[in-house]
């Protein structure tokens, strides 16, 4: 192992010139203990000669039965460094969101200096910027929703970066050249919404283990190996992917460079634990400083660090305190992540998230699990630290996980509401590997093998309502789908009116095919996401992952149609405003298949639709049921529909049912969302349950074993993703009212966590008009 | 004359998919319209017509049930309840049985008023018994139910002979059941059953009293406070001399 010794270029002023010693020293003497202590050697593996961090996870792993006892609460450090984010988050909050801008600087892997919270007491080093909280500008997604953001915050973008994009095009430049007309109509009347056209598409998962495991070096090498390999005859393939490459190669070395800003040699593996932890977070680091992608996930690192850890205490180098020191720590700064916004975007994507979502459990393909004491640790951040939205710790469920971590975690959900669960049994029998992490909210993906296109979502209410408006908008009367007939009978007939709506669903899924293949082929040439991909393989599997939204509408709207009478009131432009139901139907959430089958029938039908088109890069067509806090504007944008909903009234969130008509009570209701196939919907489908303490059961253990055997029992039923959140509707009114007593309470919407008190004062009634199970 | 159809419905009040409060686990609990019993407090005043509720075909509630096995691995199951779930005993036998061979773990949550040949047929299927004891004195069981406890103590004898498991639930509620010498007499009544494994102490809520203007009628206690946690406790402390498990709910 080659011994560096680094030098700081920072200068000198800034530090204390004992602790510089002592530093290097301490940093030197890690190695030499390495040498002397002879901490044990990883078991040797495939990993030694080509790039599989699977394979070295799975020879080296400790995988733990036991229970939570043996973690430790945060350290000193860790308490100072955190009150100083806190008062830096309050600062934040009461300086409309934003605690400082750099309107000056392109935000690039090595464009700020070195930052720290409070440089003494950080055992994991690193910020995106050069101070705490100081948001950076990425403009290649688009300068003009660079410029609103800083403008809304009264900050004038530097006139230097405008005139940068005089000379070059970003993404949104791209994009609109591009754009058919079609395209823009379907997207200004709120048919196709959110569309990643003037921000980062984000979503892609670089493998951040790698440059812990290899060093960049390595990688390096291994990258110049794939470009050499693509030789003569050069052709549209190949050339692309030489370019790709060479970007990947550089932004190696920037990350290089950008270790060494904080005295990090990430050329070579991490030698220890705090250096794994150190590295895997540097890496991190590099994309989120040059991305501002909605969703920036972390992957799936607990167990792999856990190796690090495991043999660093076994060696006696470290304590468990210093272990959990350590996630605190990564967790602390991932916490503190951030990206400039504009206002409009809460829209879509309330509460400022980032979504640095980690995976944590789940089984192995052998049939062993891989529950490690870091992946307690990673949970237990939520105690050390308080609750919190991110990361986005989500729990991959199997009910042959291990019952001790099991426990906990419905123990940590019953606390915090911090977490949310999907189904891991499900996802490696459907999607393939057993190293995966989750993009965004609900998306799998193989880690470091695979990355997706997000593809936001299409209103499928909206494209119902053209069914029965002869193809044209609700609310404007604008002629979206041609071909649709009148419909013949004032009653609305079930099947004249679906004749008409999978019409309107073909018509849409060909659009919306276009407008991603547009985006992404746009992003990769303006807005490559380098950093990422240098840590993923070339020519990684692609997933574009095209999105609904109002599913439970259209179903209850479907079965309305079918089980009751139901009577357009149209205005003079023959439009419906309104419905006049008469007679009973069932509403999706009871378990009902009367009407669960049409939700059934309809998600698959529109994925096949969507799988009709060819896409860029070939990628495999994959589709969600989710729609972040979108459901608040898509609603707005909604007409009035067959089911009964007002015009502009929310729509329920991700795959719900509408809120109050599930009332049979959670199971039920959980039982009808768990029968959409996620064969059908294989990027995801989003549940979110919210129940009072008292309705788990009458005291704590009951709880904890109530909600353990709801995820048992939800997932054994085939369902994906459960949001859990344990809180009472008196405390959400008491947090609106006095937002600056509850800066930590986190609510999970769709997907995702927030801070409730970051939340409009609209998706705050929202959520808590949702359905709270409350019976007893 | 009964049709077909008739002998295969049941009369439900409404369905909880997720009721964690009555019987161990996770339990579908299908409450069942009908008593006979008028009890002042009553929180399901809406139960009491025989012949109100929806038709519920027991396919239908079989079919929910099933989806729901796979919630009970911590020892849920279904609860029937109500109202009261014995007037309808002939139909739930044979939506019983059918529960039993797909080897769910059944509670019936009853008021022990009728114990006739079919309700002794059903009980072979029940494996838990979750039975309301209103007040130990018949006069004043009388005076809360409309009923005597006499053949509530008798359904209390049955399934001590008969070794079938129960919970006495007793709601408590303040003046009119929470008198210190019916709370020892009760706990002298039962302490030797040993089927009796827990004692769940219902405290008195007013949740319901909606429904009795919804049905049109009066309610009967309208100036009951609730139980003041010292009330909870004390009865709590009583029952805790004669019973191992006693629990508030
Ligand atoms: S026995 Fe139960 S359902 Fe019947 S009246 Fe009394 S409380 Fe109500």
């Amino acid at each position: 192992m080659p011994i560096m010794i680094h030098y700081d270029t920072r200068p000198t002023d800034r530090r204390d010139a004992r602790r510089i010693c002592n530093q290097k020293s301490k940093l030197f003497d890690n190695m030499i203990t390495d040498i002397e202590n002879d901490v044990e050697p990883f078991v040797a593996g495939v990993w030694n000669d080509t790039i599989d961090v699977r394979d070295f996870v799975m020879k080296n792993m400790t995988p733990y039965d036991g229970d939570a006892s043996f973690l430790q609460p945060a350290t000193e450090d860790t308490e100072l460094l955190f009150d100083i984010c806190k008062q830096a988050v309050k600062e934040e909050l009461a300086n409309n969101g934003v605690r400082s801008i750099d309107p000056s600087t392109i935000s690039r892997i090595n464009s700020h200096a070195a930052g720290y919270i409070s440089e003494p007491h950080e055992k994991i080093v690193g910020l995106q910027t050069d101070e705490l909280l100081k948001r950076a500008i990425k403009p290649y997604g688009g300068p003009r929703v660079v410029e609103k953001a800083c403008n809304e915050h009264g900050i004038e973008l530097d006139p230097k970066v405008k005139e940068i994009f005089q000379y070059t095009k970003s993404h949104n430049d791209g994009v609109f050249s591009a754009y058919t007309s079609e395209i823009r109509k379907y997207r200004s009347l709120g048919f196709l919404t959110g569309l990643p056209d003037n921000y980062a598409r984000g979503r892609i998962i670089g493998d951040y283990r790698r440059l812990a495991l290899y060093g960049a070096d390595k990688l390096i090498e291994f990258k110049k190996a794939d470009l050499e390999n693509m030789d003569s005859p050069m052709d549209d393939y190949k050339i692309r992917l030489r370019e790709e490459i060479s970007d990947q190669i550089i932004a190696l070395k920037e990350m290089i460079n950008l270790g060494e800003r904080y005295g990090l040699d990430l050329k070579r593996p991490a030698a220890n634990a705090r250096e794994a932890v150190q590295w895997v977070y540097m890496a991190y680091l590099a994309a989120v400083k040059e991305q501002d992608g909605a969703a920036m996930s972390l992957g799936n690192t607990s167990t792999f660090l856990d190796i690090y850890i495991e043999r660093d205490i076994k060696a006696g180098i470290i304590t468990e305190s210093e272990a959990q020191e350590y996630i605190d720590q990564l967790v602390m700064k991932l916490r503190m992540v951030r990206h400039l916004r504009m206002a409009a975007y809460e829209e879509i994507f309330a509460g400022d998230p980032t979504w640095v979502t980690e995976a944590i459990g789940g089984m192995d393909h052998c049939g062993g699990h891989k529950v490690t004491k870091t992946s307690f640790r990673y949970l237990q951040t939520l105690y050390n630290l308080g609750p919190s939205p991110e990361p986005n710790l989500t729990v991959l469920w199997s009910p042959s996980l291990p019952e001790g971590f099991k426990k906990f975690c419905a123990k940590v959900s019953v606390d915090t509401s911090s977490i949310q669960y999907e189904n891991d049994d499900l996802m490696r029998k459907v999607r393939g590997s057993d190293d995966y992490g989750i993009a965004c909210c609900v998306s799998y993906q193989e880690i470091g093998k695979q990355i997706q296109f997000f593809g936001a979502r299409c209103n499928l209410a909206k494209t119902l309502l053209l069914a029965i408006n002869a193809g044209k908008c609700e609310n404007t009367g604008t002629e979206v789908v041609a071909g649709i007939p009148a419909l013949k009978n004032e009653v609305l007939d079930f099947e004249e009116v679906m004749g008409n709506f999978k019409i309107a669903m073909k018509e849409i899924a060909r659009v919306y095919v276009d407008s991603m293949n547009i985006i992404h082929f746009m992003h990769d040439k303006y807005y490559y996401e380098r950093a990422q991909l240098a840590l993923v393989d070339t020519d990684p599997k692609i997933n574009v992952a095209y999105g609904i939204a109002g599913l439970s509408i259209v179903a209850d709207s479907l079965s309305a149609i079918k089980h009751a009478k139901v009577t357009p009131i149209r205005n003079e432009d023959g439009l419906a405003v309104d419905f006049k139901i008469e007679g009973e139907f069932p509403c999706y959430g009871n378990d009902d298949d009367r009407v669960d089958e049409l939700a059934t029938g309809i998600t698959s039908h529109f994925n096949d639709q969507l799988a009709e088109y060819p896409t860029y890069k070939n990628a495999e067509p994959t589709m969600s049921v989710l729609t972040i806090t979108s459901n608040v504007s898509y609603g707005k944008k909604t007409g009035a529909t067959p089911d009964g909903r007002a015009k502009g009234v929310a729509f329920a969130p991700g795959a719900n049912p509408m809120h109050g008509r599930d009332t049979h009570g959670a199971i039920a209701s959980l039982n009808s969302v768990a029968k959409l196939k996620y064969e059908s919907a294989q990027d995801g489908i989003s549940n979110t349950m919210s129940l009072i303490p008292k309705t788990l059961g009458n005291d704590d253990q009951t709880r904890v074993n109530n909600l353990t055997a709801v995820m048992d029992g939800y997932f054994t039923r085939g369902a994906h993703h459960l949001n859990v959140n344990v809180l009472s509707r008196e405390t959400l009114y008491k947090a609106m009212e006095h937002p600056e007593e509850y800066p930590q309470l986190t609510i999970r919407v769709s997907g995702y966590a927030v801070n409730f008190v970051r939340l409009t004062r609209d998706q705050q009634l929202e959520v808590i008009s949702r359905s709270f199970f409350d019976k007893m | 004359m009964q049709t077909l159809q008739d002998t295969k419905t049941l009369n439900v009040h409404s369905i909880e998919s997720f009721g964690t409060y009555d019987g161990p686990g996770i339990r579908m609990v299908v409450f069942l319209q009908g008593c006979e019993f008028r009890c002042l407090y009553c929180g399901n005043a809406d139960t009491f017509d025989c012949d109100a509720g929806d038709k519920t075909h027991i396919d239908d509630l079989f079919k929910e049930a099933t989806h729901m096995k796979s919630y009970f691995s911590n020892g849920g199951g279904i609860t029937f309840s109500g109202g009261e779930p014995c007037l309808q005993a002939k139909k739930l036998i044979p939506l019983m049985k059918r529960l039993k061979e797909e080897g769910m773990h059944i509670c019936l949550d009853t008021n022990g008023h009728i114990l006739n040949h079919y309700v002794e047929e059903m009980l072979q299927y029940v494996d838990l018994v979750l039975l309301d004891v209103k007040h130990i004195d018949s006069d004043q069981h009388e005076k809360i139910t409309g009923r005597t406890n006499e053949n509530t103590l008798k359904f209390a004898e049955y399934l001590e002979a008969n070794q079938k498991q129960f919970w006495l639930r007793y709601v408590l509620v303040p003046d009119l059941s929470d008198q210190l010498e019916a709370l020892h007499r009760l706990g002298q009544h039962f302490q030797d059953y040993t089927q009796l494994q827990k004692v769940e102490i219902q405290p008195y809520h007013k949740l319901g009293v909606h429904k009795w203007e919804l049905m049109g009628m009066e309610y009967q206690l309208p100036n009951t406070p609730q139980n003041t946690p010292e009330q909870i406790a004390f009865a709590k402390d009583i029952y805790e001399q004669y019973f191992r498990d006693v629990v508030v709910n």
